[in-house]
C-alpha cells in the first residue's frame, strides 16, 4: 500500500506504507519532511499536522476525541480536512492516499 | 562557525542537529554518542515496545535523514575529554575531533541505590534499548515483578506488567506516588487506580536489600522494617543522575547537572548544554533540571536559533510531560512545586488539579485531558481571578486569551 504527501511548495513524495502504521511514523521513517512527531505519537504535540485530501476524506473519517483541542494549538491554519497523522492508521481502503502537509509544524 | 560537536545520541542531540539544519546552518555536524545505532525516542520504552518488540518504531530519523542532511553520526562512540583550550574533543580511542562550539546533551543515567545483591541477575533497570529489551525478555517468564521506585517509569512499567498478567508489588520511600512531580491530590488518584489495575503499592518504605535464592538470582526485596516482598524480577526505578563527569573534568561549573545560563550556555562561551543534563535558570530564577522530551528539543531549538541567528531571547519554553500509565494519560503543564494552592476540578475524564503560587497559576494536571492540558501550556502565569471569571473553565479562559 502506498501513499503520497503533497508539501506546501508543491513537492510530492509516494511512500510504501505497512497495515496497521500510522502515517505520522510512516511519514517519520521514510524522511518525509513536513511531519515532525514530535511526542512519538502521545497526543500531546501537534507537529504531526496533516490536510487530507478532499477525495479521500470520507475513506479516512473524522477526527478522533481531543485531536480538535490539540490542534487548536498548530501552527499552521486549521482546515475541516485537518488531522493528526499519528492518529490515522494505514487499512486496505486508504491504498493510494493522498496527503497535503501544512506550511509549518511549529 | 565551520563545525559543531554535539557529544550524545538521545533525542536532544538529535534535535539539536536537525535545529542546526533548520536554521541554516551549512557547516559540519558531527554526533558522538555511547549507545548503539540511530538515535531513538525513550518515552515508548516502557509502554509501546514492550508491547511489540518492534525497535525499528522507535528510531527517531532513518539513516537517510543524516546522509542527506550531512549530520555525522559516531555511535557506540565514547567521549573520553574535552580539551576545551585546544577545542577538542578526544574519543576513547584517541581520535580528536575539533570544535568551533560544543553542545553536551550526554543525559542522564539511572541512579542505582547503595543496596545489597543490587547487582544480582534478575535485577533490571530502564533507560535504554538494551535495558528494555532485557526485560522484555524476562518478562514472559516472570510471575511477580517488584517494582523499587513509585516515579513515572516505576509505574509505566507496573501498569504494562499488570496488563500482560504479571503480579506487582510497588516499593515507594515517600508517603506518595510520584511525589517529586505531583500534587498530593493526583498522587492520590493514581494510588487508587494502580490499586484498581491489582498491584500492591507500599509507601512510606526503603529498600534495604535485594534478595537472592540459591542460584543467586534476584528472589525479591527486604524493606528497612524487615518486611521481605518475595518476586523473580526486581526493577529498579528510583530516579536519574545527570551524566555530568566529562563536564566536571573539563572544569566546567556544575550543580546537580551542568550549569548554564539563559541562553543554555555553561560556563564555558564555547559550549553549550541541553536537556537532561542542563541545570537552567527556571521561571522563578532558580536553578532547574527537568527530565523531559519538552526541554531537551526545546532546549536544542533554542540554542539553534542563537548559534546560527544570533537570538540573544532567554529561554523561557513551559514545561510539560506526560505518562501513560495503562490506559490512563497523565499531563502536567507547568511546574508546580512550591504551589501554596490546590483547586481540585472533577471532568468526566478524571480529576484536574490546578496549582497556584501567591495568585498565579504555575502547574495544571489532568487526566486523559489534552484539550485542558494545550489551554494550560498557554495559561501558566496567569492570575487566579482573571481563570475565575471564566468559572476556572481553562478551555474558555484560552480562547478569549487567544481572540484579545
Amino acid at each position: 500500500m502506498n501513499i503520497t504527501f503533497i508539501a506546501a511548495d508543491g513537492t510530492e513524495t509516494r511512500i510504501e506504507v505497512a497495515e496497521g502504521e500510522s502515517i505520522m511514523r510512516a511519514a517519520v521513517q521514510n524522511d518525509v519532511d513536513g511531519i515532525i512527531g514530535e511526542c512519538g505519537g502521545s497526543m500531546m504535540c501537534a507537529t504531526c499536522h496533516c490536510y487530507v485530501d478532499d477525495a479521500w476524506a470520507d475513506a479516512v473519517g473524522p477526527q478522533e476525541d481531543g485531536e480538535s483541542d490539540l490542534l487548536d494549538c498548530a501552527a499552521s491554519e486549521v482546515k475541516p480536512t485537518s488531522r493528526l497523522s499519528c492518529q490515522i492508521r494505514m487499512r486496505p481502503e486508504l491504498d493510494g492516499l493522498t496527503i497535503h502537509l501544512p506550511e509549518a509544524q511549529l | 562557525m565551520q563545525r559543531i560537536v554535539i557529544i550524545g545520541t538521545g533525542q536532544g542531540g538529535q534535535q539539536m542537529a536537525a535545529s542546526l539544519r533548520q536554521e541554516g546552518f551549512a557547516g559540519e555536524i558531527l554526533m558522538i554518542g555511547d549507545e548503539p545505532g540511530l538515535p531513538y525516542q525513550r518515552p515508548p520504552l516502557s509502554k509501546a515496545y514492550m508491547a511489540s518488540g518492534d525497535a525499528a518504531a522507535l528510531t527517531l530519523k532513518p539513516a537517510s535523514f543524516y546522509e542527506r542532511s550531512e549530520i555525522t553520526l559516531r555511535d557506540t562512540t565514547r567521549v573520553a575529554r574535552i580539551d576545551r583550550l585546544a577545542r577538542e574533543v578526544e574519543t576513547e580511542d584517541g581520535t580528536r575531533h575539533g570544535y568551533d562550539h560544543l553542545v553536551l546533551a550526554t543525559g542522564a543515567r539511572n541512579f542505582r541505590p547503595p543496596v545489597p545483591g543490587i547487582d544480582a541477575p534478575g535485577t533490571v533497570e530502564l533507560r535504554t534499548l538494551a535495558d528494555a529489551e532485557a526485560i522484555r525478555l524476562r518478562l514472559a517468564g516472570t510471575r511477580h515483578a517488584v517494582v523499587v521506585g513509585g516515579g513515572f517509569i516505576g509505574l509505566e512499567f507496573a501498569a504494562m506488567a499488570r496488563a500482560a498478567g504479571v503480579a506487582v508489588t510497588v516499593v515507594e520511600a515517600a508517603p506518595r506516588l510520584m511525589s517529586r512531580a505531583l500534587s498530593p491530590q493526583m498522587s492520590g488518584h493514581f494510588l487508587d487506580l494502580h490499586r484498581q489495575m491489582g498491584t500492591e503499592v507500599v509507601l512510606g518504605a526503603m529498600a534495604a536489600r535485594v534478595l537472592t535464592d540459591a542460584q543467586g538470582q534476584a528472589s525479591g526485596v527486604a524493606l528497612a522494617d524487615g518486611r521481605e516482598i518475595l518476586g523473580d524480577m526486581v526493577l529498579i526505578a528510583t530516579g536519574v543522575r545527570p551524566n555530568v563527569e566529562l563536564a566536571v573534568e573539563a572544569g566546567l561549573d556544575c550543580d546537580n547537572g551542568i550549569s548554564v545560563d539563559g541562553g543554555l550556555v555553561t560556563s564555558d562561551p564555547a559550549i553549550s548544554a541541553l536537556g537532561d543534563v542542563a541545570s537552567f535558570p527556571g521561571p522563578l530564577g532558580a536553578p532547574l533540571r527537568l527530565e523531559s522530551v519538552q526541554a531537551a528539543v526545546d532546549h536544542a531549538r533554542h540554542i539553534a536559533r542563537r548559534l546560527v541567528r544570533g537570538e540573544d531571547a532567554p529561554y523561557s519554553a513551559v514545561p510539560w510531560f506526560w505518562s501513560d500509565q495503562g490506559k490512563t494519560k497523565l499531563q502536567i503543564a507547568g511546574l508546580g512545586q512550591g504551589a501554596d494552592q490546590a483547586i481540585l476540578r472533577d471532568e468526566p475524564t478524571g480529576p484536574t488539579v490546578l496549582l497556584f503560587g501567591q495568585g498565579r497559576l504555575l502547574a495544571v494536571e489532568t487526566v486523559n485531558a489534552p484539550g485542558i492540558h494545550m489551554a494550560g501550556r498557554k495559561l501558566i502565569g496567569m492570575p487566579l481571578a482573571e481563570l475565575q471569571a471564566h468559572d476556572l473553565d481553562l478551555r474558555a479562559a484560552a480562547k478569549a486569551g487567544a481572540a484579545a
